[in-house]
């Protein structure tokens, strides 16, 4: 086996290991195993975007089927930097499980826990990989249908409700996306996100393609939960048990955001997008409409999960935002909010976890003193939340740095004043939650907790750090996204 | 007649507007599965009946025939009913444990009875 | 059901036949129409008739669950397993070809054993359906 195979190993390994996992039973076991193949998918996503970076884009081709008639596997510099995001928070995410998943889960449905986890991953992976529409069709329903299970074994019976309405629409969002996928094969005769790009554009009869895009679009849409699209993702992310929240919240949008990149600036172009339709009259709008109410509904919370929730929905709105403009500093930020935003939102979903564990509660009322009490926790939780604001030094910065900047090119200032204006609102949702942990009294009968183990603050302290590192040393994060941004607009053509 | 030619869109689209309309307007979770199902089956046709070939046979490779019909469009759908059936299964289990937790599968019950419990209280 | 005399002489007499018939449409999958996931769905509708016209008790003592889900396991790792195979022998993910000397050869061993796990798998996961949901009530 050489090195060759990495893109497939990347997607097979998890595929392989959820099996085992319902095999091995034991809890304990179960949860070492898949910490140990999340590890590696790691080492192999680091490895393929480090061959990516140097030797441009690797193509696999699955059962030695060339092109466009087999199935593909397509690395270039925009989804191995996914995939390395994806991989990186579930390297992260699996060792904190332990603990989170113990106190939320009954002990005989670890193992299935921990399979349905890897099946969800392999969705995600899936996803990424591949270069074939159909297949990120059959993917996406994988680790769709592991979500919603892993979502409905959060504690609260609302966990099911949540799932039940994130599976109707998750349904239908696939389902558009299958009509929009049919589409497309019925006016070109391919499945191959490379191959169609270019027989699109040679299509007598455009009004189908046409069809197939707004299917496309709106089916992805609704995974990326954009505004109006998005109310499946507060209830599916509050009650999902937190470790779910955490991987949830920082892969499963960022992906959906990614299949929005493949298809509206791979496949079907951008020219065909922004000028043929009405893309960003259509998604600028929207986001900046997310932006606002997300932020402005998450200040009334007092469910945390649920206030960062509606947080996430305001960052969608920002990753969004960086598409429609279809410019480099749009795409770059959009890209690097994708990297920065699953740093800041795992962070910060995995403090809540801590939050969870120690109080049994994530009510903001919770938090009251909890400053002092759980200092590493809460100091995790505010630097997390800062990042979200857009602080300098956080990596949240750079992102919106760029969002503004791409703002300013087109000659939009008043998005640039929306955005700083989105940015002043989670500053009061975040300042909330610092009200509470630092300059509130904790409630006299409450017990003096004690902070989290290390085992859970270790991994939500590495999110928290790298948002901090990504945020001074922007090179590495801002210079693949560049790359991935020229890829998508360059390959427009 | 053109509209007769393209019978089998009509045929998809009107399956799939009453199974979307199912899903949204009844409450009834199992009902909403049911539209659910019908709406996904209702592409399923569409692809089904874009892979025939007028005057094409089944797709088993015999000197006798030259036409076959498209096999691709059957090969995904057969994915995608896979994919169906554990949609289904997995809604219909979500709904026995909603029963089992909410004693009914009424969507404005559920409401209701969350609302009666106040905010994210379980 | 168990007063129904006709339906419980004639399910006995049909479910050899559905087993066999699921056995060749399997066995079948690689030259014909048939395979895995139809094979799965009729081995696994013949236990869930005898569910039915007998009793949902006897048909899980045939197939308890913790097997089901062991087999349906098994099957999955089946057909991963021959793609890791083909990784081993040389060819790329899911490349019968290289199973073999003869790429025709290889080809044939490969589809049916990733037949066989698919149809496994299936019957399996088709049975934890039925079941999971027949022993409510």
């Amino acid at each position: 086996m050489s090195a060759g195979h990495l893109p497939i190993l990347q997607v097979a390994i998890p595929l392989i290991a959820a099996p085992l996992c319902v095999l091995l039973r034991r809890p304990g076991l179960a949860w070492a195993f898949t910490t140990l193949v999340s590890w590696a998918l790691f080492a192999i996503s680091i490895l393929l975007l480090i061959r990516v970076l140097a030797d441009g884009t690797i193509s696999y081709h699955l059962g030695g089927w060339a092109p466009p008639f087999g199935i593909e596997y397509r690395l270039d510099a925009v989804n191995s930097f996914v995939l390395l995001v994806i991989t990186g928070i579930a390297a992260v995410v699996t060792p904190y499980a332990r603990q989170s998943v113990a106190q939320e889960i009954a002990a005989p449905r670890h193992n299935l826990f921990y399979a349905l986890y890897l099946l969800a991953l392999t969705g995600l992976l899936g996803i990424t990989a591949t270069g074939d529409a159909f297949n990120i069709y059959v993917f996406m329903e994988i680790s769709s249908l592991a979500s919603y299970v892993l979502i409905a074994l959060g504690p609260s019976r609302r966990a099911r409700a949540a799932a039940f309405q994130y599976l109707i629409m998750g349904t239908i969002g696939a389902t558009f996306l299958l009509i929009g996928i049919g589409l497309l094969y019925m006016m070109t005769g391919t499945l191959n996100l490379a191959d169609l790009s270019v027989r699109i554009h040679e299509v007598p009869d455009m009004r189908p393609i046409y069809a197939a895009f707004a299917f496309v679009t709106i089916g992805v849409l609704i995974k990326l939960a954009l505004f109006p699209l998005h109310i499946w993702l507060p209830n599916a992310y509050t009650y999902a048990p937190t470790a779910v929240s955490a991987f949830l919240a920082a892969s499963a949008t960022k992906v959906g955001a990614y299949v929005l990149l493949r298809f509206v600036f791979t496949l079907f172009g951008q020219e065909f997008s922004f000028e043929r339709m009405p893309l960003m009259e259509i998604l600028m709008p929207l986001s900046l409409v997310a932006i606002l109410v997300g932020s402005g509904v998450a200040i009334f919370q007092t469910n945390l999960k649920r206030l960062f929730a509606y947080s996430s929905i305001a960052q969608i709105g920002y990753l969004a935002l960086g598409i429609s403009f279809a410019s480099t500093s749009g795409l770059t930020g959009a890209i690097v909010h994708i990297f920065n935003h699953a740093m800041m939102k795992g962070g910060i979903f995995l403090a809540l976890g801590c939050i969870m564990l120690r109080t049994g509660s994530v009510e903001l009322s919770a938090l009251n003193g909890l400053g002092r009490r759980m200092p590493f926790t809460m100091a995790a939780l505010v630097i997390g939340g800062l990042g979200l604001v857009g602080v300098p030094v956080t990596s949240g910065f750079v992102s919106k740095w760029y969002l503004v900047q791409a703002a300013l090119e087109a000659d939009l200032w008043p998005v640039a004043l929306l955005i700083l204006l989105g940015s002043l609102l989670a500053l009061i949702y975040v300042g909330r939650v610092i009200e509470a942990a630092y300059f509130r009294t904790p409630a006299p009968e409450a017990p003096a907790y004690r902070e989290a183990p290390w085992q859970m603050l270790l991994p939500t302290w590495i999110l928290i750090a790298a948002s901090l590192y990504f945020g001074v040393h922007t090179e590495i994060t801002v210079g693949v996204a560049e790359r991935a941004a020229a890829t998508l607009l360059g390959g427009a053509s | 007649m053109d509209i007769l030619n393209h019978i089998n869109y009509w045929a998809a689209i009107a399956l799939a507007a009453i199974g979307l309309y199912a899903v949204v307007a009844r409450a009834n979770l199992i009902k909403k599965l049911i539209g659910l199902s019908l709406f996904q089956t209702a592409v399923f046709l569409l692809f089904i009946t874009v892979g025939k070939i007028t005057g094409g046979t089944a797709p088993i490779l015999d000197a006798a025939y030259e036409v076959y019909s498209n096999p691709l469009p059957h090969v995904l759908i057969l994915t995608a009913i896979v994919v169906s059936v554990s949609t289904l299964a997995v809604g219909l289990a979500l709904a026995i444990a909603i029963k089992r937790d909410y004693g009914t599968v009424e969507e404005d019950e559920i409401h209701a009875e969350d609302s009666a419990a106040g905010p994210d209280k379980a | 059901m168990s007063d129904f005399l006709v339906l419980r002489v004639i399910a006995k007499l049909l479910i050899p036949f559905i087993l066999l018939f699921g056995f060749y449409v399997q066995m079948h999958g690689d030259y014909g129409p048939g395979g895995g996931f139809q094979a799965g769905v009729i081995v696994a509708a013949a236990f869930v008739l005898y569910a039915i016209v007998f009793d949902v008790k006897t048909a899980r003592r045939v197939a308890p669950m913790a097997a089901l889900v062991s087999l349906a396991c098994l099957g999955v790792l089946l057909y991963a397993g021959v793609g890791v195979a083909n990784l081993i022998y040389g060819g790329r993910f899911l490349e019968y070809g290289a199973l073999a000397h003869d790429p025709a050869h290889g080809n044939h061993i490969g589809i049916l054993i990733i037949e066989i796990g698919v149809g496994i798998a299936v019957a399996a996961v088709m049975m934890i359906i039925f079941f999971s949901f027949a022993r409510r009530r």
